[in-house]
């Protein structure tokens, strides 16, 4: 048993659902209690979704135990091939329906419905959501995908977006854009749009894309080996690797290697002297594995950030992305409990985090700015524009993103310059923003102390070596985007040197000892 | 004594036939419940044993918009303990432990049933005394059932709340006791309006601390704030109180024939009452009417939600001037909507449980103007053309008595108002 208070993932049959939903003529009965419908929501909510999620549930209740649940499951079963004529079905059990054993997909195939209908064992006291929407992908290509004659013209298929992925409505456009300048047409998207009569197109393709691959990676390495079709291995996100991208599926495709980057803005944006003020700022990464190793490469190379955490959900991904820490000579943080996460982030005193929705409200907490680069993602983050994560388009959106959550350039000296003007005060944060970077509530007031929140957290290496009262007044006029640093800088260097008290001297004997 | 209810003109519904439907349920289930019963009980930790699916349930049901250190979490299940039930006891005992330790605050421990605990029959109520004993005197470990295969959402609260019941101290005094999970504004009015009658004695339950839990007895009168109470309202007449029938304190009407029924049984004068009530009730009367131009005449379908659906159509049909063309609940408490169904004029489909398929075409035949659902409904419904209310807004909203009766009319008008200004075609979903 674990104690859980808020999770980064669902169970593995949600999975199932982001691959059922995304898809078209594709039917997933679910052997569920009520109460399972809840899921239904995220779908219609999150993404604002005109239509129910393609999901029967049988609804059993207590009384059902007792007598016959599987008839149940056979009658469900039977009135939605009838009521919604799917051209393929999904069926399999919740993580209550798997205690009572009741097999959905010996019962379903016992049905001999005219479709093919795919069974799914996916075991819920083991695995969560990004694992059941790999797996259920993978298990409908495998029963689906059949040997088919290369097309004429270099193809590929984009594999992995689902319903309720991170931007990937967008990042399918403009994956597709891309390789359409490059004359590679896209063969299949798949399972975002997908027919399952598509899915028994893949083979046409010369290769695949696996554009999310904690979703198709396995899929495609079984395309790879039964179908002899070979997959790019970069991401495409980030200016550096979409041209890596770029490159290896024009080998593939054997085209050239030739692409244009009218629009790419995202390089010069980084390297226009405004942007100076972004080098060496502390970022802290945390999503799912794939994403946050992407993003560690753009935050590093392509923004000129200094990794001071990186991490990720999904153990799955866990060997990638503890190379990627090693790397960059930083501890991974793998967890799926948000607390530890939260206390990793105290510790590390970033001055802005990328990660999901629970990070964003971590970085409330701490007074951090933040910005979503990664699943769990909330309503805000599902926008209504085009606002792809990948390609060249993606990397600008990226730049836009991550350094809009920041102190603009030279508005930095401006705040330190008239920071003892009258009519302004450190409660003025960025002018573009109205709810973050400077303290707002009272709650917010002690947010100069990163180490603020209770738990393992407050145990920074500080504690004991206390401030003289001049030393904090000197520390008040440090300007609020960079007093957290000082004052943890300060105490570090105290702590290192056993001092007593932390006065004026030490402040400033810290600061030099910490420029950079 | 005070008559402030006229009888309906109409036969009312309390002889109209049950559509009794047996399908898909699109319901929460019990576990919901936690979600407003923890901001209610502020030295209460709710602790489902469960899945994953649990705590993805309420942690998506919350939204992660209430995002904090939550009163609330789930004990998820491992295979290790499907294995054996008595390494899964240990288990539990561990993490309760390791909760207790981090949240010294708590004084209420709430070990909540899911359908997996269910379906293992893993005895939480063995488990609730054995750490009731282990955590003593400090922290009190009670034990209900969330879960989906024996409770539908708000039932949830019914069942805490019958849990709580047993626990009570003894009590002689002659008391009015509030059953139901009021928002502190709400409770605050109720118990003024009580005031200004001469009736100081009334308490609540659940109690925001448990030091103020109220003591129970033969000489307790109880009031049910909420519909879906019926467990709660056995497990006190157990204890020898006197649950009075009324209709519920929603819309002038039903807060008015709520407060009468307890000022009857306490023999609060007719003037006292009126002293007491006649500024509030004008007050809702007149909110009521500037928001019921928007929805009167215009037809009203129910889906099952959260037990509150008929209390609601008779409000909305008799306050508001809507027409109910269904009117579905979950489950159908006879004896506690008998005053509800009799005031709600005859007409609408009377529908008990659900099949949302079916449910759905009959909506789709009779195209009401407004229909009140889950949000896995509504925004489908809305890309179908129709107006939609989220059901979950109610149990979420202070609703219930006089100053709140406009509010609650406001929250059905302000849907079709909003599809007013933004003209009547509707435009195509994209998501």
């Amino acid at each position: 048993m674990k104690l859980s208070l808020w999770t980064y993932e669902g169970p593995p049959h949600v999975g199932a659902m982001r691959i059922a939903t995304g898809m078209e003529g594709l039917h997933y009965v679910l052997h569920a209690p009520q109460g399972d419908t809840y899921a239904d929501l995220l779908f219609t909510m999150i993404e604002r979704r005109g239509a129910r999620p393609p999901v029967t549930y049988t609804t059993f209740q207590a009384q059902d135990l007792g007598a016959d649940t599987s008839t149940l499951f056979k009658d469900a079963c039977l009135a939605a091939y009838e009521r919604f004529r799917p051209e393929a079905m999904i069926v399999g059990a919740s993580c209550t329906a798997e205690l009572i054993q009741d097999d959905p997909g010996g019962l379903a195939e016992a049905l001999g419905l005219p479709i093919p209908v795919v069974a799914l064992e996916l075991p819920s006291y083991q695995r969560k959501e990004t694992w059941g929407a790999s797996e259920t992908f993978y298990q409908l290509v495998r029963r689906l995908a059949v040997h088919r004659p290369r097309s004429e013209r270099p193809s590929c298929n984009l594999l992995g977006p689902t319903a309720l992925g991170f931007r990937h409505r967008d990042d399918v456009v403009e994956i597709t854009r891309l390789l359409e300048s490059m004359g590679i047409a896209v063969n299949v998207v798949a399972p975002l749009g997908a027919r399952p009569s598509d899915l028994a197109r893949l083979g046409e393709a010369w290769f695949n894309v696996p554009l999310y691959p904690e979703i198709a990676e396995t899929a495609c390495r079984w395309l790879a080996r039964e179908l002899d079709q070979p997959m790019t291995t970069t991401p495409p996100y980030g200016a550096g690797a979409t041209r890596e991208f770029l490159a290896e599926a024009a080998a593939l495709a054997r085209v050239p290697a030739a692409w244009s980057e009218d629009g790419l803005r995202q390089p010069w944006w980084a390297a226009s002297v405004d942007s100076t003020y972004l080098t060496g700022k502390r970022v802290f990464i945390f999503g799912e594995g794939n994403r946050a190793v992407s993003a560690a490469r753009v935050a590093v190379e392509e923004m000129g950030f200094e990794l001071v955490g990186l991490g990720c959900w999904n153990r799955e991904a866990a060997r990638e992305v503890r190379a990627c820490a090693r790397r960059h000579g930083i501890e991974p943080t793998v967890s799926d409990d948000y607390l530890e996460v939260e206390a990793a982030i105290a510790a590390a005193g970033p001055e802005l985090i990328l990660g999901g929705q629970m990070e964003r409200h971590v970085a409330k907490r701490l007074g951090i700015p933040c910005a979503v680069i990664s699943s769990p993602f909330h309503v805000q983050d599902h926008p209504a524009r085009f606002s792809p994560q990948m390609g060249f388009e993606g990397a600008n959106v990226l730049f836009d993103t991550w350094i809009h959550p920041l102190v603009m350039g030279l508005e930095e000296h401006l705040l330190t310059m008239f920071r003892d003007d009258f009519e302004f005060h450190d409660a003025a944060g960025p002018s573009h923003l109205a709810t973050h970077g400077g303290p707002q509530s009272p709650a917010d007031r002690g947010a100069d102390r990163v180490s603020a929140p209770a738990g393992p957290a407050a145990a920074g290496p500080a504690a004991g070596v206390g401030w003289t009262a001049d030393a904090e007044r000197e520390l008040r006029k440090v300007p609020f985007f960079v007093r957290a640093k000082a004052r943890r800088n300060t105490e570090a260097y105290a702590a290192e040197r056993g001092l007593a008290a932390i006065g004026v001297e030490t402040l400033y004997e810290a600061k030099a000892h910490h420029a950079r | 004594m005070n008559r402030p209810l006229t009888p309906p003109a109409a036969p009312g519904c309390s002889d109209a036939p049950i559509l009794r439907e047996r399908g898909q349920r699109e319901v929460f289930c019990g576990l919901t419940s936690i979600i407003w019963l923890h901001r209610r009980m502020q030295d209460a930790f709710f602790l489902v044993v469960g899945s994953r699916t649990c705590a993805h349930l309420l942690q998506s049901a919350a939204g992660v918009m209430i995002f904090a250190e939550p009163r609330f979490g789930t004990a998820i299940m491992e295979e290790k303990d499907l294995a054996g039930l008595a390494d899964a006891n240990e288990e539990l005992d561990r993490e309760v432990a390791r909760l207790l330790a981090r949240r010294p605050d708590i004084r209420r421990l709430f070990l909540v049933g899911s359908c997996p605990s269910e379906v293992i029959k893993l005895d939480l109520s063995r488990a609730a005394e054995r750490l009731s004993v282990a955590h003593a005197p400090h922290v009190e470990v009670l034990n209900f059932s969330g879960s989906g295969i024996e409770t539908t959402f708000t039932e949830g609260e019914d069942a805490c709340l019958a849990a709580m019941v047993p626990a009570l101290p003894e009590t002689d005094e002659t008391q009015l006791l509030i059953a139901g999970a009021l928002p502190d504004v709400v409770e605050d009015q109720a118990l003024r309006l009580f005031s200004e009658m001469g009736v100081d004695a009334v308490r609540s339950l659940p109690a925001r601390r448990a030091a103020e839990a109220p003591g129970v007895g033969p000489n307790t009168l109880v009031l049910l704030a909420q519909p879906f109470l019926g467990a709660t309202a056995a497990a006190l007449e157990a204890r020898g109180a006197t649950v009075l029938r009324a209709p519920f304190p929603f819309g002038e009407e039903g807060t008015t024939a709520w407060l009468a029924a307890a000022a009857e049984a306490l023999d609060v004068s007719a003037a006292r009452f009126a002293a007491a009530t006649d500024a509030p009730r004008a007050r809702a009367r007149a909110a009521v009417a500037r928001v019921s131009e928007t929805l009167r005449g215009r037809s009203l379908f129910l889906f099952p939600d959260s037990q509150l659906e008929i209390p609601l159509a008779r409000f909305l049909a008799r306050e508001c001037g809507m027409v109910p063309l269904e009117v579905a609940a979950p489950y159908i408490h006879t004896s506690l909507m008998a005053p509800e169904l009799a005031l709600l004029p005859a007409g609408p489909v009377i529908a008990e449980g659900q099949d949302v398929d079916l449910q759905l075409d009959r909506a789709r035949a009779v195209r009401p103007d407004l229909t009140v659902c889950g949000l896995g409904l509504a925004n489908p419904l809305e890309a179908e053309g129709l107006a939609t209310k989220w059901a979950i807004e109610l149990v979420f909203s202070p609703i219930h008595l006089y100053e709140q009766a406009g509010d609650l009319a406001e929250l059905f008008a302000r849907p079709l108002r909003r599809r007013a200004i933004l003209g009547a075609k509707a435009p195509e979903a994209a998501s």
